[in-house]
């Protein structure tokens, strides 16, 4: 199904949060995630289903003032 | 004291705008800062190596919501950063005006008194309005840091009667200049007016030598923290002769 991560839209087939994060080698320990603007806390990574046209942002830190 | 926390610097640094890595690494240790702000991004654009200097430094990290404009955005960011960062700190932004990045106090006031009530321990970036500062205090801030000018301006402080009034309306509350300084002479004016501390980034992350005005910036803060410990002679309208007229030979 299509998703939007991180602004880019990505063809996947992912069914939970985790898995994506798994799929695109992202440091899961080391990133932040939220779905559709809500936080999703790394626990719940796992149970959180995705769904055709979700909206993933996958944080990380970065310099700021 | 910052939420329990006793900081023996009163200067805080962002971390964004170096020239490198190595020149970032530098300036917190020159500064001698305890704390220093970061931000979130999307991954994927060189964070691993930023960590490990977020690591060594030994700072505290006071992480910020910086370009949320919504109440959403900066709360969603806020929890994000507590997980990342295994922190509750959290230097809340919402603005409210692009050109100005000038805070949306009614926004900022709102999204305070969601993270308070979730164990946030907020650090909201305001102006000088007593009756939002008051706002933000009932939402449950126990600090607040008004702006010094807008966000890297180096105006210094532009309305340098409405932070007195501020510093003397909320005597107890700790107080942070955070935007707009551009030199030392600028923070070491706040410490001296009694502020609990500076917050600034550009003024050094764009400084001809980041290392040595990192280094200006700390001697500004411990100076200017000094002289208002030390207690400021009051200002006078005239002049007041400060050599004794007893014993002055009449000469004329």
């Amino acid at each position: 199904m299509q998703i939007d991560l991180n602004g880019a839209p990505v063809a996947t087939a992912a069914e939970t949060l985790a898995t994506l994060i798994d799929e695109h080698g992202f440091d899961a320990a080391s990133v932040a995630t939220a779905l559709d603007g809500v936080f999703v806390p790394r626990p719940l990574r796992s149970k959180t289903p995705l769904h055709r046209g979700a909206k993933v942002e996958v944080l990380s830190p970065m310099q700021g003032g | 004291m910052f939420y329990g926390t006793e900081l023996n610097s009163r200067l805080m640094l962002g971390t964004a705008q170096y020239p490198s890595p190595q020149i970032l690494r530098d300036a917190i240790t020159a500064s001698g800062t305890e704390v220093i702000t970061v931000s979130l991004r999307r991954e994927g654009q060189g964070g691993e190596a930023f960590r490990e200097i977020l690591r060594e430094s030994g700072c505290r990290i006071l992480p910020n919501t910086a370009g949320c404009h919504s109440v959403r955005e900066a709360v969603t960011t806020a929890q994000m950063a507590r997980e990342l960062f295994g922190t509750s700190w959290i230097k809340l932004e919402v603005i409210g005006h692009a050109d100005t990045l000038q805070p949306d106090p009614f926004a900022l006031v709102e999204a305070a008194r969601i993270l308070c009530a979730d164990g946030f321990e907020v650090f909201p970036y305001t102006t000088e309005d007593l009756i939002v500062g008051e706002r933000l205090l009932e939402a449950g801030c126990r600090v607040l840091m008004p702006w010094g000018a807008p966000i890297g301006s180096g105006q210094g402080l532009r309305n340098i009667e409405g932070l007195r009034t501020m510093r003397t309306h909320f005597a107890g509350v700790p107080l942070v200049i955070d935007a707009g300084i551009g030199a030392p002479s600028q923070a070491m004016a706040a410490m001296e007016m009694g502020f609990d501390a500076v917050l600034l980034n550009t003024a050094v992350a764009k400084a001809l030598d980041p290392v040595a005005m990192a280094r200006a910036f700390g001697q500004a803060v411990t100076a200017g923290r000094a002289a208002y410990t030390a207690g400021l002679m009051p200002r006078r309208d005239m002049a007041a002769a400060s050599t004794p007229i007893f014993g002055q030979a009449v000469l004329a």
